[in-house]
């Protein structure tokens, strides 16, 4: 599947849901889904300081792809970072540059990722550009 | 003691209490942030903008004569509502940030280097960065009382860091995370008997409970206007006409002077010394006004009905497993601050925020208060006299169920 695809397929199973406490128990569960976080990375070089919640991203160049790893201390965060982490992984530096985000606010979740949240969420995704700008670099 | 009156009726006085959130019924439970504004309020600065609008003091036309009547008058409201000896005490500033900074600023100039300010543990930001700039300028000491476990001040340790070196005890009557409220007249008396000033930053209680800034003998109180049912940027200090006199002029310009050369400039008296510019006359009108509308409900009522909402609300919360209510002291006002298991506050607030629950979420500006109590941040609920026994029963309905998903 491309990034594209998999974006579309969270968006297909983001409209089945009604209302917002299925859309966040949803969240929930993919946060309790998201690969644990290797306690190596757990550093203050890999936090991403939110006012409220911490992010951490960390990610990895194997055979040409990236594989990220993130956590938070905050669940919802968390499922969101699942959300990120599982469309992004598994593909080139190049491919992530190309790619866009927006399927965060295609599922509604757009207020995760304002700037004013103070989350942690939105330098996230910018880390994790910057993760796919100084591989592409290598 | 009679009953608050019709609590029904103050509601619809409230034109954004009966707004959905997301399709379910408001419940706000953010008072300790901002509060909310009856249409009274509202009415006035349409019809002061629309009736009423020119340029205050020394203006010779009718509309200036009104607005400048209306101004002063406003001034005199506030006085009264905090039992102030003298109309003059009443200084307008932007609110409780920028009071504090007046009077950290100017009475630092009557500081000498290794000088000391003593404040609390429980302080907000707003009573701890100004006292900090102003100690970094003039090589003044801070000095922080602790709390104990409960949330209560260690006063034996505030009396234990007084000495002829102390210039100002600088606390906050009610904490804005604990809920807690200071024995602010043994505060004032202790100081006293050293001659030590002592300002009390008022934003959360003069909404809450009745101020009397002679009774509690405080040499500057300081509070918010949007915080008591008024509009932002208008707010409040008081000070003793002693201290005033005292202290110099904080900005330059506008109705402060008395008269200006190139070669020097004096200074207007009280109040005027300190509202350099033109001040917000339509913000203090409309403080006037929601002033006023609380005074006839009474502040006394509006404190016991606040208080029964508290003490409801903490015994409800207190049956939720895991529940930890942050800060309990013997006197609280109508703020509780909580978490729950492991949960992250912030999830809290986003589930709450979708059924309709308006909370706070985080360290509430009292970042040094958090991190003492070993934590990231808490989950705060904080009352107003517009709500209910109801909404409280909702909340807890909505917070189980989120508690529910979340673990």
């Amino acid at each position: 599947m491309t990034i594209e695809e998999k974006q579309q397929e969270i968006i297909d199973e983001f409209t089945i849901f009604e209302d917002w406490m299925d859309k966040y128990q949803y969240l929930v569960d993919l946060s309790k889904s998201l690969k644990p976080f290797p306690e190596e990375y757990r550093t203050d070089d890999n936090l991403i300081k939110g006012c409220q919640s911490r992010v951490w991203i960390f990610a990895v160049k194997k055979d040409g792809k990236i594989n990220f790893y993130g956590d938070s201390d905050a669940i919802i965060v968390k499922g969101i970072v699942s959300l990120l982490i599982n469309v992004f992984s598994g593909f080139t530096p190049e491919e992530i540059l190309k790619a866009d985000f927006n399927f965060i606010d295609e599922i509604g979740l757009k207020e995760h990722l304002s700037p004013t949240r103070s989350n942690g969420l939105l330098a996230m995704v910018k880390q994790m550009r910057l993760y796919a700008l100084a591989f592409s670099a290598h | 003691m009679t009953p608050i009156v019709d609590i029904e009726k103050i509601r619809t006085d409230f034109p954004i209490l009966s707004d959905q959130i997301f399709g379910k019924p408001l419940i706000y439970f953010d008072n300790a942030a901002t509060t909310q504004k009856p249409r009274c309020v509202l009415d006035k600065m349409t019809e002061l903008y629309t009736t009423q609008n020119a340029n205050i003091h020394r203006g010779v036309h009718h509309l200036s004569q009104l607005a400048t009547a209306a101004h002063e008058s406003a001034r005199q409201t506030v006085a009264d509502f905090i039992h102030a000896n003298d109309a003059k005490e009443i200084i307008f500033t932007r609110g409780t940030t920028e009071s504090i900074n007046l009077v950290a600023s100017c009475f630092s100039e009557l500081c000498q280097a290794d000088d000391e300010i003593v404040i609390t543990q429980m302080e907000h930001h707003s009573n701890i960065v100004p006292w900090q700039m102003v100690a970094e300028r003039k090589g003044l000491k801070l000095r922080v009382v602790p709390i104990d476990k409960k949330g209560d001040l260690r006063l034996d340790e505030l009396e234990k860091l007084l000495n002829e070196r102390t210039k100002m005890i600088a606390v906050t009557h009610v904490s804005n995370v604990l809920g807690t409220v200071n024995p602010i007249k043994k505060i004032t008396a202790l100081a006293h008997t050293q001659n030590i000033p002592v300002l009390v930053d008022g934003a959360q209680s003069v909404a809450h409970l009745p101020v009397d800034v002679q009774d509690l003998d405080v040499d500057f109180y300081v509070f918010s206007g949007h915080k008591i049912y008024g509009p932002t940027g208008i707010g409040v200090l008081y000070g003793k006409t002693a201290w005033l006199d005292k202290l110099p002029p904080y900005q330059g310009g506008g109705e402060m002077i008395e008269n200006v050369t190139f070669e020097k400039t004096t200074f207007n008296k009280l109040p005027y010394k300190f509202e350099a510019g033109t001040p917000d006359f339509i913000g203090s009108v409309a403080l006037a006004t929601a002033l006023d509308y609380i005074s006839n409900i009474g502040l006394e009522q509006i404190a016991v009905y606040e208080n029964e909402l508290l003490a409801y609300a903490t015994e409800r919360m207190q049956a939720i497993p895991n529940m930890k209510i942050i800060g309990t002291a013997a006197t609280k006002s109508g703020i509780i601050s909580f978490q729950v298991g492991n949960i992250h506050h912030y999830d809290l607030g986003m589930f709450l925020d979708k059924t309709g629950v308006a909370i706070r979420t985080g360290h509430h500006c009292a970042q040094p208060l958090i991190e003492s109590l070993g934590m990231t941040g808490t989950a705060r609920i904080s009352f107003a006299l517009y709500n209910t026994k109801a909404e409280i029963d909702q909340f807890i309905e909505h917070l189980e169920h989120c508690i529910s998903i979340l673990n």
